[in-house]
């Protein structure tokens, strides 16, 4: 899957993949089809943003100020994650 | 106990044993439960919500045919409702255009769809049920359309283990996300009906092929998850990620299990929902902790570095082939009575023999 990931992709969840709070173990975690997963606290971070309106560049912006980090930094990192989370049928954008 | 009580992760809600199809491989008991002991869909609610209060992330509905339940998509709000992730395993043969958009606006998150074979009059005969494969294809495209997250999954065994490729492609442009190719599990009518089911060691050899060339083929596009058979292995699967520690079966009558196949085995009380909590249940009663852990392990198991990897494989396989649920799973090349199994392999018998159906033992017990 060659999915061109630009600035202003919206980034959403697979149809069938959301991320959720399990209340008993304390921790996030990424529901799927036939499996339930735990992202690292990173990958839950941006998980988190992804709510269907933000754009890539808006979720970076974001965590870039909450982190206050530099954005072209936090940008590559946040890049690379999502590619591989819209690899392995996580995120669509 | 040798290690912490952890929280199930997922509940397989056995809703009926009812099912318009008889596969002769079906992991159904051969004692099928009968519609008027099911339990009914106020003590289905009450399962679901004692799951979610235990830390059950995902109930899958299956059977039997779950769709022969009307109360179906009553459950799946329900368990919607509470945050469980909702899967539908399904032969797809009552889904429709009448009954899957109910399902999909209670908000399923995602069908299972099983195939006989995809060869049309091989499928019907092992499914004994004409007209069966069209309303499956039917099933998978009302399905994609909508675009809910699709899984088809095909039980090989030898008749069709040669036509892996082709059901690899037809999940392919059926529009399945993944697919899974698992060889018949021996457990209730798949036991019974072993020599006619068991694949040759070529044929086996055959479908990893395939397996493998389909994985390169459409990387990125579709997911295998590639069940072999036990019987040839070295060593045993981690049944159900081991005893009472992430699962929970239960039957269509509100029996608890920790694997579908534990009501073979003898000298213990079966719980159920009808009588205690499912938290007890899980906790402390018998059956749960009866293999849980290492504590009950024989030797080899015991001091095996393995143990708390496949945790002595499956009871009720080693019930079965060992006579002793307790017994390392023969499976095991390590285990005292593997013999038995290289005796099940050499003596298979070059023509298999008719299949035993999977039905009703009465005539008075409903299939429908
Ligand atoms: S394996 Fe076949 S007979 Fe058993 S429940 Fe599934 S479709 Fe029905
Ligand atoms: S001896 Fe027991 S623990 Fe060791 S590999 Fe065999 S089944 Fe697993």
């Amino acid at each position: 899957m060659t999915a061109s990931l630009a600035e202003d992709s919206i980034i959403r969840f697979a149809r069938g993949v959301r991320l959720q709070h399990d209340r008993v173990r304390e921790r996030w975690i990424i529901q799927a089809p036939e499996r339930a997963f735990i992202p690292d606290p990173v990958a839950a971070e941006v998980l988190k943003l992804v709510d269907g309106t933000r754009t890539l560049g808006q979720i970076v912006a974001e965590l870039a100020s909450r982190f206050a980090a530099p954005v072209d930094v936090i940008g590559r990192d946040v890049h690379v994650m999502i590619t591989d989370l819209i690899n392995r049928q996580v995120l669509v954008a | 106990m040798t290690d912490t009580l952890l929280s199930p992760m997922s509940l397989l809600a056995e809703l009926t044993h009812r099912c318009p199809l008889q596969c002769p491989y079906c992991s159904n008991p051969l004692a099928l439960e009968p519609r008027r002991n099911e339990l009914t869909t106020a003590e289905w609610i009450s399962v679901l919500d004692q799951a979610a209060e235990m830390g059950v992330l995902q109930v899958h509905f299956s059977g039997g045919e779950p769709m022969s339940r009307p109360d179906l998509p009553e459950l799946v709000r329900h368990a919607v409702g509470l945050g469980l992730y909702t899967n539908l395993i399904t032969s797809g043969v009552l889904l429709n255009e009448k009954t899957f958009p109910v399902l999909v606006e209670a908000g399923l998150d995602h069908v299972q769809l099983s195939f006989q074979d995809i060869d049309t009059a091989n499928a019907e005969h092992v499914g004994g049920m004409k007209g069966a494969q069209a309303r499956k294809l039917e099933a998978a495209r009302l399905i994609a359309a909508d675009g809910m997250p699709l899984t088809l999954n095909f039980v090989i065994y030898r008749e069709n283990a040669a036509r892996v490729p082709q059901m690899l492609d037809a999940a392919v442009e059926m529009g399945a996300r993944r697919v899974e190719i698992a060889h018949t599990q021996y457990y209730g009518w798949g036991l019974a009906n072993r020599d006619a089911l068991m694949p040759t060691p070529a044929q086996l050899e055959l479908t990893t092929q395939a397996v493998e060339a389909a994985r390169v083929k459409y990387a990125g596009r579709l997911t295998i998850d590639y069940v072999t058979p036990d019987y040839y292995a070295d060593r045993p699967k981690p049944c159900m990620g081991g005893w009472g520690r992430r699962f929970i079966n239960i039957s269509p009558s509100g029996r608890v299990l920790p694997c579908h196949a534990a009501e073979t085995i003898p000298n213990v009380t079966f719980p159920d929902v009808r009588h205690d909590t499912l938290a007890w249940i899980w906790r402390e009663s018998p059956l749960f902790t009866m293999f849980r852990g290492t504590d009950w392990m024989p030797q080899p198991c015991r001091s095996c570095d393995q143990r708390e990897k496949d945790w002595g494989g499956c009871r009720c396989q080693a019930l079965a082939l060992a006579g002793d649920a307790a017994a390392t799973d023969p499976v095991c090349s390590r285990a005292p009575d593997h013999d038995r199994i290289v005796k099940v392999l050499e003596t298979l018998p070059a023509e298999p023999p008719p299949f035993r159906y999977r039905r009703y033992t009465r005539a008075t017990d409903e299939v429908g």
